[in-house]
């Protein structure tokens, strides 16, 4: 499959990350500075140059747990902390966003897009930090380099690769469910209807020529969809009208909806377990992982600082609850150091997951920290 | 018409390939043998008429110990004169493998298997009549790109030649014809998009893209003669009826067509006619077969699907 997958990946779950968190925030009624340096902090991390230089290598694509321990990580770049159960929420929602979007891309090259969509909503949290636009401009620059001269063949294999990684999952989303976007079954739609890509012609009608190449018949025949031709190209510029809606922000201020989750899909005879990782694999993904933390320049905590916890869900109840009964086929576990017998290895990833290490409030100092979670769990 | 027959359940759904789907149809022992791709396995499975599953079978590309198990890429029963080869592609390899099950009929001298490869080539190999021996015999260099489909038919008229058409990602075909040697006829060139399905019928090339045309040319010139907006979306799997000549298409657009090619009696000019369009909701569809070779029945898989959709005309 494509070499090239992984950042288009990162980036997009990345943006979603961003999207749901924005919107957690508001919902939850972070105070601004606070829910400003939380997302300036991340995403000065995503795009921090060592780590994009390691993303931006070519390389397969490991498994969505090893792709999770990254966004863990990321998610927890500042002062905001989340539980499993709220981070094992928005990393549903973020892979079934991007699974949404890359399935409905009028064309493959639209990936890319969807990616500039992302990377426009992306500048406008950190309007007023221009080392982080920097970042980013340099990043889209990056995606231009690295895309733009892609055949339509390789987009397509793209397009393949992302829809393996994504394939078999079915969460159902209330967002999705409410749009009418998601199916009760937790397939998406796939609507027959609106513009075709741009590139391609309405269907519907049959051309024959002679030997010369002269047209010497038209025929028209129902091909049983309402579609239109397409209006106008998206722009790839770094400034420009994608026309792509997909990729957006789906959580703006405008539609409050909720983020809650519905039960997971109780058809597991479609869902394919992931199998056990046997060693030499966890030893690749271990590697992956090594490499692309070690490239994240995570800001250590300065000052007394209170953090906060944030819930993806609407009560400390219901996330506990959510906790309780996911079902074990939908746990992330964090991918085990231990497993692997490579000592070098795991010292090495221990090593940088301990830079990681989050400091936790000791109880003396917890009273300023204390009483702003208990002042936010009451509002 | 079509109705939807009963469906076959597969235990792991379909990849979201181009060609997703192999038939092998075998109406003297009242069979039907299916092939789908999964991820790092294929399923292969057989089924009875009504579509009741028979037997259910999963293969792995084989590996050395230490490695992760690569993606399949493609699985394909391949009907020769006297065997039948399963043959899996992976980024690894080609993997060619005598279904246990099936027995050779009758012996009537090697024949060969052409299959495409990532950088452009297109290795044909020999196949004796029995036994695992399969020898590389050519690498046909025509394409730059990797190719994505082959389709071959007996030369008009002549014994022992074959036509033989290859696709490739950029939407190239190129034509060849079997001898001593391979020989190049001619090249038709693509327009921007991959050519992901191509089928040779009579003489005439049918060919799916990546904008959801079809276009249908002379093989021996090369000229194109129909042009059809058929898709909204990349076609990913063509097959043909050839006993009545049927064309099935269908593509990420959740549509599947049926069609009828003909010559004019008059100008023996390639013409079609549209015969039926089904569309399988929200289900992008990855592979499609006819299931009999009058095209009678069809058979589709779509991404994300666990099941085998099954079609028979009314």
């Amino acid at each position: 499959m494509s070499m090239r997958t992984l950042p288009l990946l990162f980036l997009n779950l990345g943006g979603e990350m961003l999207y749901i968190l924005d919107q957690r925030l508001r919902a939850q009624n972070i105070p601004v500075d606070k829910a400003r340096k939380v997302l300036n902090d991340i995403i000065s991390t995503m795009f921090s140059r060592k780590f994009m230089e390691e993303l931006f290598k070519p390389q397969e694509l490991y498994s969505k747990k090893a792709l999770r321990t990254v966004y863990d990580r990321l998610a927890h770049a500042s002062i905001m902390r989340l539980n499993q159960a709220s981070m094992d929420k928005l990393y549903d929602l973020m892979t079934m966003a991007f699974k949404y979007q890359v399935l409905l891309c009028p064309r493959p090259k639209d990936v890319l897009l969807v990616t500039f969509n992302h990377l426009d909503a992306i500048k406008g949290f950190i309007q007023d930090s221009p080392t982080i636009l920097h970042q980013v401009d340099e990043t889209f620059r990056q995606l231009t380099e690295t895309y733009g001269g892609l055949s339509a063949g390789e987009f397509q294999l793209i397009r393949q690769t992302l829809l393996i990684f994504f394939q078999d999952l079915h969460i159902r989303v209330s967002i999705f469910l409410k749009e009418r976007v998601q199916s009760s079954n937790g397939r998406f739609v796939l609507p027959v209807s609106g513009p075709v890509p741009w590139g391609t012609e309405v269907p519907g009608v049959i051309r024959m020529f002679n030997k010369k190449g002269e047209e010497i018949r038209k025929i028209e025949f129902k091909h049983g969809g309402n579609y239109v031709a397409a209006l106008r190209e998206g722009s790839f510029e770094l400034h420009g009208d994608r026309v792509l809606k997909l990729g957006t922000n789906m959580y703006s201020v405008n539609r409050p909806v909720e983020t809650h989750m519905s039960g997971a899909s109780k058809n597991l005879a479609s869902r394919t377990q992931e199998s056990i990782a046997p060693n030499p694999l966890a030893k690749e993904e271990l590697n992956f992982l090594a490499r692309l933390m070690g490239g994240m320049e995570i800001k250590k905590p300065s000052g007394p600082e209170p953090g906060f916890r944030l819930n993806l869900f609407t009560t400390d109840e219901e996330e506990e609850q959510a906790a309780l009964t996911r079902p074990e086929e939908l746990s992330y576990e964090v991918i085990n150091i231990q497993a692997t017998q490579d000592q070098r290895r795991n010292e090495e990833l221990a090593r940088i997951m301990g830079e990681f290490e989050i400091t936790e409030q000791p109880r003396s100092s917890a009273s300023k920290g204390d009483d702003l979670l208990a002042m936010m769990d009451g509002l | 018409m079509f109705r939807r027959e009963r469906s076959i359940p597969l235990r792991g759904s379909a990849a979201a390939l181009c060609n997703n789907l192999s038939v092998l149809q075998l109406p003297a022992r009242n069979l039907t043998h299916f092939g789908v791709v999964h991820g790092p396995s294929a399923q292969l499975l057989s089924a009875a008429p009504e579509g009741v599953s028979l037997a259910q079978r999963q293969l792995h590309a084989k590996e050395g110990a230490g490695v992760s198990p690569p993606l399949i890429t493609q699985v394909h029963w391949c009907v020769l004169p006297f065997r039948v080869l399963l043959v899996l592609t992976s980024h690894r390899g080609i993997q060619v493998r005598t279904p246990s099950c099936l027995t050779p009929q009758s012996c009537h001298g090697a024949l060969v298997l052409a299959a495409g490869t990532w950088s452009g080539q297109v290795l044909v190999f020999d196949i004796p009549a029995k036994g695992p021996n399969i020898v590389l015999s050519e690498e046909l260099a025509g394409h730059q790109t990797p190719v994505t489909d082959i389709a071959t038919e007996s030369a008009q008229g002549q014994d022992c030649v074959v036509d033989m058409v290859t696709a490739d990602d950029s939407g190239l075909l190129c034509v060849w014809r079997s001898g001593p040697e391979f020989t190049l006829l001619t090249c038709i060139p693509g327009f921007g998009v991959p050519c992901p399905s191509v089928q040779l019928w009579q003489g005439i090339i049918a060919a799916g893209y990546g904008n959801g045309q079809i276009r249908l040319y002379e093989a021996t010139t090369g000229t194109l003669h129909v042009q059809i907006n058929a898709h909204a979306r990349a076609i990913c799997a063509l097959d043909l009826a050839p006993e009545m000549g049927k064309l099935l298409s269908a593509a990420e657009d959740t549509f599947v067509h049926i069609w009828k090619l003909s010559r004019s009696p008059e100008s023996g000019y390639i013409e079609v006619e549209h015969c039926h369009g089904e569309c399988v909701f929200d289900t992008q569809v990855c592979g499609a077969r006819f299931c009999d070779p009058s095209g009678n029945s069809f058979a589709v898989t779509g991404y994300d699907l666990a099941e085998i959709l099954r079609f028979s005309s009314v």
